[in-house]
């Protein structure tokens, strides 16, 4: 039986943030996740937004942890090479009624220590944001873009390097706590910890469940979304939300420029009984649609060129509303297992500083050493598509292989695929690739690199065409080949 | 251009630049070598010449235009033996990335950048199939799921099986040859779903592909859901109404582990639209003129990116054109006074767009829906020009008529 300081369960961005902050100190730690590579759930499928800390109410965990991770975004980004852009956003006011809310999320704001608030008239929106009309809006500068699957990839990534072990494909079957240490039976084998972290994300009471009885209950609420093609890139500069709606304690259907330049529209918000139905649906298509146009009229729904959902983790049922804050606590029954419940929106802002507030939590238990050799390796500098001529030229000349076009439509080479399949967490799916150098995300859909992955994953990873999958376990591509290969 | 990337750049200066070496691109090099063009390179992101033909090895090429069926593999090595024999350059794995209007192409391979001068390029690009968000299918999103052609590539090129118990969502060709082609490898196709109550693609192939292997195809059938969350497990099929609106309780689960989608073709003119050329929202191609020459001066457009043929031989045809006049590019006059077509009652398109000199013009139309005896007339400030019965009509066979202007 392998033993470790601390076991995470979850790769997600909570998981993987936490990961990337043990790994600056001198201790043994695994994290297990079940999918086939980390940001497999809710943390690639949400709107890649950096939150303000306007939404939430003073004094919670996710105001502190909003504003405090916000602050940290930029310096983190430039550390580990992930994107970010400071869009900015607007809040808007259809009528003078609804200006009543936006002075609300102004206060609120204010007091959350969030800066340069300011609300405008609409013509002045206008100026700025000539697809828009409103009445008025609430202009909140400090809100930004990011690719939420990079930055998880990113914090595991430099996790991993660091010596942080990431056991994918890992399912944990059973808990029990035997003295003072964790016995983790998974489907890859058993393990030991002496802390446990559950940041299993929308299964967080599953794990809880395993050595008690939870005293909180989980409410999924599956949010879709449309993307839209990069022709509409200038549709909107800053992103544009609505006042949110009260009663389901989301922010409503708002309309987000992506890093890529392709437009987010969404989510939609449906309380479901199946936490893992991840499934799109044609009402909530329409909804989103409808609930876009009532932001900006003359968007079509032509050129949607992807549909997902991500299911959110609430803690309170729909019927009482409203928002409900982060459980990030140590249980009171089971010493040493940390539990992180209901990280919602803006989970993916919060997640730098949950990961410094988790590592305080485990300090009470043991304290670890700095590493003197960290490691910071950048998870993205600059795409070959992105280089200027006389780069790319130099680029060919270095690795040949950045000279081989694999993805048309994003103009993905054969050297960033390779780069994605030899990460260092050995998550090796189509969509590992996609989520780390995009080949497979512009219009045509993998239409044409599909089949040069799957060369390449043969070639130069000698992958099995029985075992090569789209996404997770269980979701290989092929059936084999019709006929003996002459030179197997 | 400053100094220090023209050293870094491979520049070349070409009579002619041919993008995309499928079978509009070698003919129409072969005929531009024939109609004087001395330099002429082809230029193509694959690793092999003739675009889809490799792909394609059923027969029925060639029919039309040689008078002899071939498969697809040996209708493309007659015309890349021609490229050969002309001594036309051929720069494969080679991706272009940008055209713009004053005839320069960037494009690049393993050996660097290229700069690539030219005095008439013919854009023959191709097409690329519709994805599952054309048709907006929500559910989940499994693996199992491939456009027709990826999965005709897997299995003839790759030897690789994409499923064993397989529905086809749309008729068109590509998916209707699909399913004769996973039957003869052993797997259970279920049937064809088709939300028109015509089939999309060739009456003949709806014969040869599906009816001899009593293959069922569900006209006014669409897939409504997707269910599987690791492999496709099942489709709901639902019949639809005379608007093409689902019909409540009409829904019907199919077990499946593979769905090809069959949804038509989009030309690509990523290319085109980034030079500004000026694109028919109807074809989904270039807007030419009888020369096939795009609104950009000395660019001309052929093949299955100025609009989807039903046949390589109707497409080899028409882009022999386009190599002749982009051959004579500098000796041919420029008209100011063009004539643009203006689609009428029951006519979805026509291509050439507009004419801008007289003689004898090839008009390619595509009714909007079939119907029989029907009457195509083209008139100019109400003077007849042309008028002709035709027995039927079908959106699937394109009609061509000649017209003397």
């Amino acid at each position: 039986m392998k033993n470790f300081h601390v076991a995470i369960i979850g790769g997600g961005v909570i998981g993987s943030s936490i990961a990337w902050e043990l790994s600056k100190y001198k201790a043994n730690i695994i994290v297990f996740e079940k999918g086939s590579d980390v940001a497999s759930e809710t943390s690639k499928a949400n709107s890649g937004v950096i939150h303000s800390g306007i939404n939430s109410p003073n004094g919670s965990l996710k105001a502190r942890f909003c504003v405090e991770g916000n602050k940290t975004f930029q310096s983190i980004s430039n550390n580990l090479g992930f994107p970010v852009k400071w869009v900015g956003k607007y809040v808007i006011a259809k009528n003078q009624d609804e200006v009543k809310e936006l002075h609300r999320l102004k206060k609120v704001g204010k007091k959350n220590e969030v800066t340069g608030l300011v609300i405008i008239d609409g013509d002045v929106v206008n100026k700025r944001e000539p697809n828009l009309t409103c009445f008025q809006a609430l202009w909140v500068p400090t809100a930004g873009i990011t690719l939420p699957y990079e930055m998880t990839i990113a914090f595991a990534e430099n996790a991993a390097i660091n010596d942080i072990n990431f056991s994918l494909e890992t399912k944990v079957l059973n808990l029990k706590k035997k003295n003072d240490t964790f016995q983790i039976k998974t489907n890859k084998g058993s393990y030991q910890s002496n802390v446990l972290i559950n940041a299993a994300g929308i299964n967080c009471r599953n794990i809880v469940s395993m050595l008690e009885e939870p005293d909180f209950n989980v409410y999924p609420c599956r949010g879709e979304y449309l993307v839209l093609d990069k022709k509409y890139y200038n549709l909107v500069n800053a992103m544009i939300y609505p006042i949110p709606p009260k009663k389901l304690g989301v922010l409503g259907v708002h309309i987000t420029p992506t890093i890529e330049g392709n437009i987010l529209l969404g989510p939609s918000a449906e309380f479901i009984d199946d936490s893992s139905d991840k499934k799109t649906t044609k009402n909530m298509m329409h909804k989103i649609l409808k609930e876009a146009k009532e932001i900006i009229p003359n968007l079509t729904g032509k050129d949607i060129i992807n549909a997902y959902s991500g299911i959110r983790c609430k803690l309170v049922p729909p019927e009482a509303g409203g928002l409900s804050d982060y459980k990030i606590e140590e249980s009171k029954q089971t010493p040493g297992l940390i539990n992180l419940a209901g990280i919602e929106s803006p989970g993916l802002t919060a997640a730098p500083a949950i990961a410094k507030y988790v590592t305080k939590m485990i300090f009470k238990h043991s304290e670890f050493k700095k590493k003197k050799n960290f490691k910071t390796k950048k998870f993205r500098i600059k795409r070959f598509s992105e280089m200027p001529r006389i780069k790319q030229s130099k680029m060919i000349k270095k690795d040949n292989n950045f000279g081989r076009i694999i993805c048309r439509c994003e103009h993905i080479t054969e050297a960033e695929v390779i780069k994605a399949l030899s990460n260092p967490l050995g998550a090796k799916t189509i969509s590992s690739v996609k989520y780390r150098c995009r080949a497979g995300m512009g219009r045509c859909q993998g239409g044409f690199c599909t089949q040069h992955i799957i060369r390449i994953m043969k070639e130069q990873f000698n992958i099995d065409i029985k075992d090569m999958k789209l996404k997770s376990p269980g979701s290989n591509l092929f059936y084999g080949r019709n006929r003996e290969e002459e030179n197997d | 251009m400053g100094e220090i990337e023209r050293k870094k750049m491979i520049n070349q200066q070409v009579d002619i630049a041919v993008i995309g070496g499928g079978p509009a691109g070698l003919i129409a090099a072969v005929n531009a070598k024939k109609h004087g063009a001395k330099n002429v390179v082809i230029i193509d992101r694959n690793s092999w010449l003739g675009g889809i033909l490799p792909q394609c090895i059923h027969d029925g090429f060639g029919v039309e235009e040689l008078g002899e069926s071939m498969t697809g593999p040996e209708y493309a090595e007659k015309y890349i033996e021609k490229v050969k024999q002309q001594n036309v350059n051929i720069m494969i794995e080679t991706m272009v990335l940008q055209l713009n209007n004053k005839r320069e192409i960037i494009a690049v391979n393993k050996k660097g950048i290229y700069k690539i001068k030219s005095k008439a390029i013919i854009l023959a690009m191709g097409c690329r199939e519709k994805t599952r968000w054309h048709a907006m299918i929500p559910g989940d999103r499994p693996s199992g799921i491939f456009t027709a052609g990826v999965a005709q590539a897997f299995i003839n090129l790759y030897n690789i099986m994409p499923g064993k118990n397989v529905v086809i969502l749309g008729s068109g060709d590509v998916g209707l040859i699909m399913a004769r082609r996973l039957k003869f490898e052993g797997a259970n196709v279920l049937g064809v779903v088709e939300i028109l109550p015509y089939a999309s693609g060739l009456p003949r192939n709806v014969v040869q592909c599906l009816d001899d292997y009593e293959i069922p195809i569900w006209f006014n059938h669409t897939i409504t859901s997707i269910k599987g969350k690791e492999r496709l497990e099942k489709v709901t099929i639902t019949q639809v109404d005379k608007n093409m609106v689902p019909i409540n309780g009409t829904e019907r689960e199919l077990k499946c582990d593979t769905l090809l989608l069959s949804l038509g073709l989009i030309p690509e003119n990523e290319l085109s639209k980034n030079a500004n050329i000026e694109i028919d929202e109807n074809t989904g191609g270039p807007i030419v003129n009888q020369n096939l020459e795009t609104s950009l001066d000395g660019v001309y457009a052929c093949g299955n990116c100025l609009q989807v043929y039903d046949t390589v031989d109707m497409l080899s045809i028409v882009s022999k054109i386009a190599g002749k006049n982009a051959a004579k590019h500098k000796k041919i006059k420029k008209q100011k006074n063009s004539i643009n077509f203006v689609c009428g009652k029951g006519v979805r398109y026509v291509v050439p767009q507009k004419i801008d000199d007289a003689g004898m013009v090839n008009l390619n139309l595509r009714a909007l829906k079939p119907s029989e005896k029907s009457i195509l007339f083209i008139k100019k400030n109400g003077d007849e020009l042309l008028r002709k019965k035709l027995p039927w009509v079908n959106p699937a066979n394109m009609i061509t008529v000649d017209m003397l202007t």
